[in-house]
């Protein structure tokens, strides 16, 4: 099959890439980011999917799926700029492939969609909405993406979409939003609160994309590997410790003394579980976590 | 309830050897797929056991009306000033069970935003009471701790001890849709460990508590006092969860009569007016 990749650059990007390689599927990448070298099978062309370059790579390399990871989720970059791309890229990539005869899309999305809060469930399931817009304002722009992408099922219909919510990812890449948070040898917690975190090896979240494609997916569906630990476990096996602070004096010290820069919102999600109920998609893909959790705190551990 | 994580307390190894009885699927850090940890019930049972063992006198009856295995519903009224009964019913669940049972509270949500309290509810299980939690535990074949009056039932002044609330109707709904057996129970004396005089709203919003019950010695310390647990025969309710108002009150007057009858049952045996032979607990 060929296979068009968006944000093809990035870290799990890569993984993805290589994995369809592999797996015999020819691969057509697009970034703003260069991939100097990438594998055999896998071609990168360099640019802004929203830009008229983009749509060319539609319209000549009639691809005949699409997997959409082109959204910005690293949470210091200027919002106006993810607000642009996030949704701007989101919708140029499923406007072309209407125009342009894609069969299959395939939406990476974030479980933070669901927010975390005092009085928010234990596995989310996926008719739930999504409270982070109301708990952490800041990831607006991905939950409205991940709306948005969804749209596409009954917009499209002629299109096969899957919107995959997946769990923080964590391993030997060390890239993405839990591995930053838990960059430095001592990781801030708020004192007195311990959520449950919920991760996944990189490789096991590559192979899951790659099998949502394989699988025919259509609809919406959280992706999940292994069962969650608390925050205090996971900061252990990572062969880190924690600096628990009480939240008064944590607030803002955020992005001082070394401490991570996290906005505010942020902090609701250090002090309560997001966790995911990945059950439809193990149904449909079949899909069972090749590294447990053990094995996939120490991978980022030793890497 | 002091968080236990933060006593450093030596945990009893009986204790210990029991949780490891719980039928829950542990994993390899001892732990469930909520969180819930070995390690930190042990430290809960060890400290509970003192109280329910040594410093209250708790007398349980018709513990064996209580499943063994599969989902159930715990469903009593609340006595005394704070959660002190939900305590004892967890208490009474892991020590009077064959195998021993862990009783899953429906938390308030204020718990859950406090420091330590917030962290140790979640190792222990209590989780906040949500409808989603409460379904998905009941499909897990747990143990559900619901007390229908609320947060009214906990702020029951002493002279008003022995009386009932108003119930939700949530717990009827949820029994019917997850097809659970609902076993009442009635908790007696906890007013009279803890005799609430007053209550302090605006005094307990500042703690980030709905209120801060006040007792004439002031702070609302439980008196070691004798305390009953009366748990009855199970009641399965029929019907379905999306019936009307009044259909659903119907199942809910069953439930509270049940579980009053039980409180004046208790009580009797409480003042000495009847026998531990004449209970009908069904």
């Amino acid at each position: 099959m060929k296979v068009l990749v968006t944000g093809i650059a990035g870290a799990l990007g890569r993984l993805v890439a290589a994995r369809l390689a592999e797996g015999g599927h020819e691969v057509i990448g697009i970034d703003v980011r260069p991939w100097y070298h990438p594998p055999e099978g896998v071609r990168v062309i360099q640019g802004d999917i929203r830009k008229r370059p983009a749509e060319d790579v539609f319209r000549t390399q009639k691809p005949e799926a699409l997997i959409h990871m082109a959204t910005v989720t690293h949470l210091t970059h200027r919002s106006s700029d993810r607000f642009r791309i996030n949704l701007g890229g989101t919708q140029a990539v499923f406007d072309h492939c209407h125009t342009y005869g894609v069969q299959r899309a395939i939406f990476v999305g974030r479980h933070t969609y669901y927010g975390a809060g005092a009085d928010t469930p234990l596995y989310h399931g996926e008719s739930e909405p999504p409270m982070a817009v109301h708990t952490f304002p800041e990831l607006s722009d991905l939950v409205a993406a991940d709306l948005y992408a969804g749209s596409a099922l009954w917009r499209f219909p002629d299109i096969d979409t899957a919107v995959l919510r997946l769990c923080y990812t964590l391993g030997p890449l060390r890239q993405g939003t839990l591995a930053a948070f838990l960059r430095g040898p001592r990781v801030p917690t708020v004192l007195g609160f311990d959520p449950l975190f919920q991760f996944m090896h990189d490789h096991d979240a590559a192979r899951a994309i790659v099998l949502a494609l394989e699988k025919d997916l259509r609809g919406v569906f959280n992706v999940c590997g292994p069962p969650p630990v608390p925050l205090s476990v996971l900061v252990r096996e990572t062969g880190r410790s924690t600096l628990p602070l009480p939240e008064m004096l944590l607030r803002p010290m955020l992005g001082r003394l070394g401490l991570p820069r996290l906005p505010k919102g942020a902090l609701e999600h250090v002090k309560y579980p997001i966790v995911i109920d990945g059950t439809a998609f193990r149904k449909l893909t079949g899909f069972t976590p090749e590294f447990d959790e053990d094995a996939t705190m120490h991978a980022f551990r030793d890497a | 309830m002091i968080p236990a994580s933060l006593i450093p307390l030596p945990t009893d190894p009986e204790v210990a050897a029991r949780v490891d009885r719980i039928e829950l699927p542990w994993n390899r850090h001892g732990s469930d797929p909520y969180g819930v940890d070995k390690a930190e019930l042990a430290k809960l049972y060890t400290l509970l056991g003192f109280f329910y063992h040594r410093y209250f006198d708790i007398d349980v009856y018709g513990a064996k009306n209580v499943p063994p295995h599969g989902r159930a519903m715990l469903v009593g009224n609340h006595s005394g000033g704070w959660a002190l009964d939900g305590i004892m019913i967890i208490a009474s669940a892991f020590f009077e069970l064959d195998p021993p049972r862990l009783a899953q509270g429906m938390a308030e949500k204020f718990i859950h935003k406090l420091p330590f309290f917030s962290s140790f509810s979640s190792r222990i299980g209590q989780f906040t009471g949500i409808p989603e939690h409460a379904v998905r535990l009941l499909e897990d074949e747990r143990l559900l701790l619901v007390f229908p009056e609320g947060a009214r039932g906990t702020a029951k002044l002493f002279r008003d001890r022995h009386s009932l609330v108003g119930f939700g109707t949530g717990f009827v709904r949820l029994a019917l849709q997850t097809n659970t057996p609902i076993v009442p129970f009635a908790f007696i004396g906890g007013g009279e460990a803890i005799p609430t005089i007053a209550n302090l709203y605006r005094v307990g919003r500042l703690f980030g508590v709905p209120y801060l019950p006040v007792t004439p010695y002031g702070l609302p310390i439980p008196l070691p006092v004798s305390l009953q647990i009366l748990y009855g025969a199970p009641i399965v309710l029929e019907g379905s969860p999306h019936d009307t108002d009044d259909v659903i009150a119907r199942h809910v007057e069953r439930v509270r009569s049940r579980i009053a009858d039980l409180m004046q049952q208790g009580r009797e045996l409480r003042e000495r007016k009847r026998k531990v032979g004449e209970l009908e607990l069904g």
